[in-house]
């Protein structure tokens, strides 16, 4: 029986890295919505961390350490590797489109783990994207005055705020459909932890 | 501790004395606590989680830059009405007696005389209309006039060398930011808000403004000023907040 290393050790330590550090990142910062809503809801105490104000705000900006370095290594890697080109590209949009009709449809192809769909690949690049955008809002809402020129891509403070939240909204989507799909094909799920598919 | 800000004490620096001394007391006595008991893990990830914040501090001392200025507005851009906040309701706050009020200096200054407002009034003013942060997430633009702190600080004698400006305010509210925040040239000892006397609500008879710092890194009310390195805190700061706050 031999076994082909599909998830680079760099890769997976990064992920559950991501996985702690993204849990971190949006519990506490949903405790710091609660402290002055954007919109007409908040959320609910139980699935918030930090107690208070104070303690989330704690959580977030040590969090944001852990959630950084860890994003720059894996980033850096990727491109250095090639493991981005390798297992994300090519893409085109309507080869994403189409493979997320077939998903919809329940006829994904994921026979084989070692190589994406393009629905994957799009969901993959855009949590990237998606998550150095986080880090680029955060940036704002952290230090306005010092990072204003940033702010001016982004609509200044308030912009960044609102930005910083459907960013958020759009990450929680990502993972929750990336579990779902885990649930749904539960082979993929020890190849986090070791890497490897068996043949034979 | 000099001899002059002995002769100085006012019942606002005593109070910040008795604070500082207790402070050390606390600090000797958790080290005591912490050698001789077991630390739950609840107080590790508290403990991990402070160290986190303290490097904050020294991560945002090396981000900011004292040239760099905080965004001005026009006025049509002020907010309106300008959100009262504080850590009590607008019902209960502090009234002081514009004509008996001194505004008293301690600590590492060379010219420790108190100030009438008269005295502050007389000095030359400048304006600026910022936005306020506030540590909860909302801003709001407001404009404040005043005496820009730096200036206050050369005609004072402050030792600029030193670390940290320390507030102790009428509403027993108290706080601290370092020297740079401090000189920046939006820093301000606002005497006026929208071109008129500071309302008691926005921290009459002043308020130290400092755009570059969250709302409530900039005290009202303020009785008493103090120049010291030895850290002082402050009363949101102590119950957690991170003490640099910088935008």
């Amino acid at each position: 029986m031999s076994s082909t290393l599909i998830h680079p050790l760099v890769v997976r330590i990064a992920h559950w890295i991501n996985v702690l550090a993204v849990l971190i990142m949006i519990t506490s910062g949903w405790a710091i919505y609660n402290a002055s809503p954007l919109f007409k809801f908040d959320f609910p105490y139980a699935v918030t961390l930090g107690g208070w104000l104070a303690g989330a705000l704690q959580w977030h900006f040590a969090g944001m350490w852990l959630f950084a370095i860890n994003g720059l290594v894996y980033v850096a890697y990727g491109i250095a590797s090639g493991h981005f080109r390798r297992k994300l590209l090519p893409i085109s949009p309507r080869a994403v489109l189409h493979d997320v009709g077939e998903a919809l449809r329940g006829k994904l192809a994921h026979a084989d783990l070692s190589v994406y769909n393009a629905a994957q690949r799009g969901a993959y690049l855009a949590l990237i994207l998606l998550l150095i955008l986080m880090i680029a809002t955060g940036l704002v809402i952290w230090k306005p005055v010092q990072f204003y020129w940033l702010g001016q891509f982004i609509g200044d403070y308030e912009g960044a705020r609102l930005l910083h939240f459907f960013t958020m909204a759009a990450i929680a989507f990502i993972v929750f459909v990336h579990v779902l799909m885990v649930v749904l094909v539960p082979r993929t799920f020890p190849t986090m932890f070791t890497g490897r598919i068996k043949h034979g | 501790m000099d001899k002059s800000f002995q002769l100085h004490r006012s019942p606002a620096v005593a109070n910040l004395e008795r604070r500082l001394f207790l402070r050390r007391g606390l600090s000797l006595g958790a080290l005591a606590m912490l050698a001789g008991c077991d630390i739950t893990d609840q107080e590790g990830v508290q403990r991990v989680l402070m160290a986190m914040s303290r490097w904050n501090d020294e991560a945002q001392q090396w981000l900011f830059n004292p040239n760099r200025l905080a965004p001005e507005f026009p006025e049509s851009r002020i907010t309106k009405p300008f959100p009262f906040n504080a850590f009590y309701t607008e019902d209960e706050v502090v009234e002081v007696d514009g004509d008996s009020y001194k505004l008293e200096l301690a600590g590492m200054i060379r010219e420790k005389k108190p100030w009438t407002l008269t005295d502050l009034n007389a000095l030359p003013q400048v304006a600026q209309v910022t936005r306020h942060i506030c540590v909860e997430g909302w801003s709001a633009i407001g404009k404040w006039s005043g005496v820009r702190f730096s200036d206050f600080l050369a005609r004072i004698g402050a030792d600029t060398s030193a670390k940290y400006v320390g507030f102790q305010c009428a509403d027993d509210y108290y706080g601290s930011i370092d020297m740079a925040t401090a000189l920046h040239p939006q820093t301000l000892i606002a005497l006026n808000y929208a071109d008129q006397t500071l309302p008691p609500k926005y921290g009459y008879p002043l308020k130290i403004r400092i755009p570059t710092k969250l709302g409530f890194k900039n005290p009202k009310h303020v009785a008493a000023i103090f120049v010291t390195n030895e850290y002082p805190g402050g009363y949101w700061e102590d119950k957690g907040y991170n003490w640099f706050s910088g935008s």
